[in-house]
């Protein structure tokens, strides 16, 4: 199945009832498959005049309690995050998908990661985080998208789910899980979900507090998730990680698969490296990473990305300086060959004399 | 198996994306592992369209190879392009029915298929990513023809005329690889 088909069947797998959207390249395929599957499934499709209106219908369905879900590429989630601020805010669960293309500005629709920071460090304004997860397989991007429902309910919180343009447009053999029973309260039970209030007392979902001391609470339960997040949801995957390993590459996503490539291709030569994959961006797998980072055997930590260095600034905080960390990068929709990522890693293991910083985007720290 | 890459490119509309696709459904119904990447971008009618297909026994890392060991070229714009770049003692399928040069690279094979003309002959010249796909087949046996000709039957199962065309054109092309490379066992 082709990414974004899987990724729309899996929503509809986990009993998601309403999708909003707006089309944009490269994700159109997501809308494409659900006019057709949420009709079946006697869920609601509707695509919005743009995307401030699909966030905001994101807003008003999430409300009432049902599994809502839209998906974007990276113009279409700026313009939806005076709603992702709002619905974290007002504690509801949505899901949303951003599959990356390059920027900024309109940029173009070649793959790209450079919207980690939106995602990851919040692109709406106030103290409030998304739940931040990353496939780096048409099969992950399935069991992530039901996840992202289990965790947006269990936190009634926002949750993203970034993938680059060919996590979308990649075919690969996925398995559905057995039709999964939906572990979650019926909306109508819930005590906060706005549904009709015959019976009982009105219920109100905002995100205004005009008390200071009400938005100060609202703010610290918010940081009482995230906290909670970081004990229970962190997620990273290793490959090939072990004690010969003289460097460590740091990617996700597509990118960390094109890392594998060229980790299989050293080892074949007799060089060992390892790769750890944070599979959720927020929280960051901190701890894990610095105790990998630090051993002994560790050189080197390599972060390569389809950015100009942003999830970099993550490791940098997790490692604190106790190790060199250096920078690969591509940008802009080009994806960096295996060739490419492989001769980084041999300058780096086997220095030169003085190596030509200067040619292509080279960006080295050294950390003291 | 070794891994094994096939890139496939030709014109938009020559079937490029679907004989990929063909391919790829038949190497999960062999049970290996296999990923389908498209070229995708601001493309034009009659523009370049390509797709590369990895199959392996083990999981795949990148899906962006940088030199496959088998290319299908369809037209001369892609012959141009992906020539250069198939992997050395790899192989280079050229449909001769649009392409009248041959590459001069001696480290690889060449293999000259008239894809238009047997698809014609045939009685219709969109089944000409059909005729390279078995080609491809014949040459590579990375997939077996059974299991392609399995696919085809589930995707035009219902269309009678153009499985029985596209059956026998897939057959011809695998056949015209094992007269001109020779019967061989395996990658």
């Amino acid at each position: 199945m082709k990414g974004n088909e899987a990724i729309a069947e899996a929503a509809i797998r986990a009993g998601a009832e309403g999708y909003f959207c707006y089309p944009i390249t490269p994700q159109s395929e997501v809308a494409e498959y659900l006019t057709k599957r949420m009709p079946e499934v006697g869920g609601v499709f509707l695509q919005g005049e743009s995307e401030v209106a699909v966030g905001n219908m994101l807003f008003g369905a999430a409300s009432t309690g049902k599994r809502v879900f839209t998906t974007s590429s990276s113009p279409g989630i700026s313009l939806m995050q005076e709603s992702i601020s709002y619905m974290a805010g007002a504690h509801l669960p949505a899901v949303l998908v951003n599959i990356m293309r390059g920027g900024p500005g309109l940029g173009g629709i070649l793959p790209a990661q450079s919207d980690y920071f939106q995602a990851v460090k919040g692109g709406g304004h106030g103290d409030y985080r998304l739940l931040v997860l990353a496939p780096s397989t048409v099969q992950e991007a399935v069991d992530l998208m039901m996840l992202s429902f289990d965790l947006a309910d269990k936190y009634r919180n926002p949750v993203m789910m970034i993938g680059d343009g060919m996590i979308g447009q990649m075919m690969e053999a996925v398995e559905f899980p057995e039709e999964k029973e939906i572990k979650r309260n019926n909306p109508d039970e819930s005590d906060w979900a706005v549904n009709g209030a015959k019976d009982r007392k009105p219920r109100i979902i905002k995100s205004l507090f005009l008390d200071p001391h009400q938005l100060e609470d609202n703010s610290w339960l918010l940081d009482d998730k995230y906290e909670q997040m970081k004990r229970e949801e962190v997620r990273y995957e290793l490959y090939k990680v072990n004690a010969k390993n003289k460097l460590l590459i740091v990617s996700y996503g597509t990118m960390a698969r094109i890392c594998q490539t060229v980790i299989d291709e050293l080892e074949s030569e007799g060089i060992s490296v390892g790769l750890f994959r944070p599979i959720t961006l927020y929280p960051y797998p901190m701890k894990e990473l610095k105790k990998e980072a630090v051993k002994k055997n560790i050189k080197t930590v390599l972060t390569v990305e389809m950015s100009t260095a942003q999830m970099l600034e993550d490791v940098e905080r997790s490692i604190l300086g106790k190790k060199q960390i250096e920078f690969f990068g591509r940008t802009g929709g080009i994806v960096p060959t295996p060739d490419e990522v492989k001769s980084k890693v041999l300058e780096l293991i086997k220095p030169k004399k003085k190596a030509k910083t200067s040619e292509k985007k080279k960006r080295g720290k050294n950390v003291k | 198996m070794e891994q094994y890459e096939v890139t496939f490119a030709g014109f938009g509309g020559q079937g490029i994306m679907t004989a990929g696709q063909l391919l790829a459904y038949s190497g999960i119904k062999e049970g290996k592992q296999v990923a389908w990447m498209p070229s995708y971008g601001p493309e034009m009618r009659g523009g370049t369209a390509y797709c590369t297909v990895v199959i392996s026994d083990k999981r795949i890392g990148s899906p962006v190879v940088t030199n496959p060991k088998c290319i299908c070229v369809f037209n001369r714009p892609s012959f141009d392009k992906f020539g250069p770049i198939v992997k050395p003692g790899g192989l280079f399928i050229v449909n001769s029915s649009l392409i009248n040069v041959v590459s001069d690279r001696k480290d690889f094979t060449q293999f000259l298929v008239p894809g238009n003309e047997m698809a014609l002959m045939a009685g219709n010249a969109k089944a000409t990513n059909v005729v390279i796909l078995g080609a491809f087949v014949g040459a590579s046996n990375v997939v077996k023809l059974e299991t392609v000709t399995e696919t085809l039957k589930e995707k035009l199962g219902k269309k009678k005329d153009m499985l029985e065309l596209n059956l026998r054109v897939l057959k011809e092309g695998y056949d015209l690889a094992l007269e001109t490379l020779g019967q061989k066992d395996s990658v």
